[in-house]
């Protein structure tokens, strides 16, 4: 049963060919459907780069991760690419954990994303 | 010394509905626990997350996203030669093998799967066992090395 508190903020911003998502909050089981639902809406136009900007996440947990697998999974069947940024330690640390810093691409700034 | 023995009270017992919404709270708890315990800020996080991905377990697998199911958290921490923290998390929800509870293969990168390796890798000790009368436990411990304690936890009282 989903309610208000279940919601995740997530600001979308178009940057000339990349979408930026920005959520703001904790993302665990109960917010990650509102966080596909997000992302759902950024990726039905197909933008060639989708841009999670995670400094306002301090904490994320494997079904958060998941849906970003998800995300990044029907980017490339349009052949578009995912790239995350500002992660704390705290979130690159399930990130290393489940083997998945070498398969996202995971940079420092949201400068360097839209440049990567 | 291990920890104090599973018949012992435990020093925190919290019974909780399976409902994803009460996952911060139980994870704000660990983490305040752990900190108190001595535990690092990092693993802090580790006890937390390892919890956190135990509970989704429950929800997700054991009681199929019924959300009007109980779980229920056990600590007690574990002092002596062996400090840190000794979690129970216990659900009536579906039984498994506990032999067939294990991580599925990291290169076969899709969504989901992952909460059983986070928990393996994060803690020092993980022990799934099916409950008499239904439903599953899992113990859960995490050590600190005395030299690792925090000026916190030393200067906590007897």
């Amino acid at each position: 049963m989903a309610n208000a508190a279940d919601d995740l903020p997530v600001e979308l911003e178009k940057r000339g060919e990349a979408v930026v998502l920005r959520p703001s909050g904790e993302i665990d089981l109960g917010r990650s459907p509102s966080l596909r639902t997000s992302i759902s809406k950024a990726q039905s136009a197909k933008p060639q780069r989708l841009i999670f900007d995670l400094k306002d996440v301090p904490y994320m947990d494997s079904s958060g991760v998941a849906t970003l697998v998800e995300a990044m999974q029907v980017a490339r069947r349009y052949h578009g690419s995912v790239v995350l940024c500002g992660l704390h330690e705290r979130v690159l640390s399930i990130f290393e954990i489940a083997r998945l810093d070498m398969v996202f691409k995971i940079v420092d700034t949201l400068d360097e994303a839209l440049h990567a | 010394m291990k920890g104090p023995p599973l018949i012992a009270d435990p020093h925190v017992k919290i019974d909780m509905l399976s409902q994803p919404r009460y996952l911060a709270g139980a994870r704000a708890m660990i983490a305040s626990v752990a900190r108190r315990l001595g535990f690092r800020e990092a693993d802090c996080a580790h006890v937390a997350l390892a919890l956190d991905e135990a509970l989704c377990n429950v929800i997700k697998h054991g009681y199929e996203k019924r959300e009007d199911q109980h779980i229920w958290i056990s600590v007690w921490p574990m002092e002596g030669n062996c400090c840190g923290v000794r979690i129970l998390i216990e659900d009536r929800g579906r039984q498994v093998e506990p032999a067939e509870i294990r991580s599925r293969q990291l290169d076969d990168i899709r969504p989901g799967g992952l909460g059983v390796h986070i928990i393996s890798q994060v803690m020092d000790h993980v022990e799934y066992n099916k409950r008499e009368g239904g439903g599953m436990s899992l113990l859960m411990e995490k050590h600190i090395a005395a030299e690792e304690s925090t000026p916190q936890a030393r200067k906590e009282p007897a």
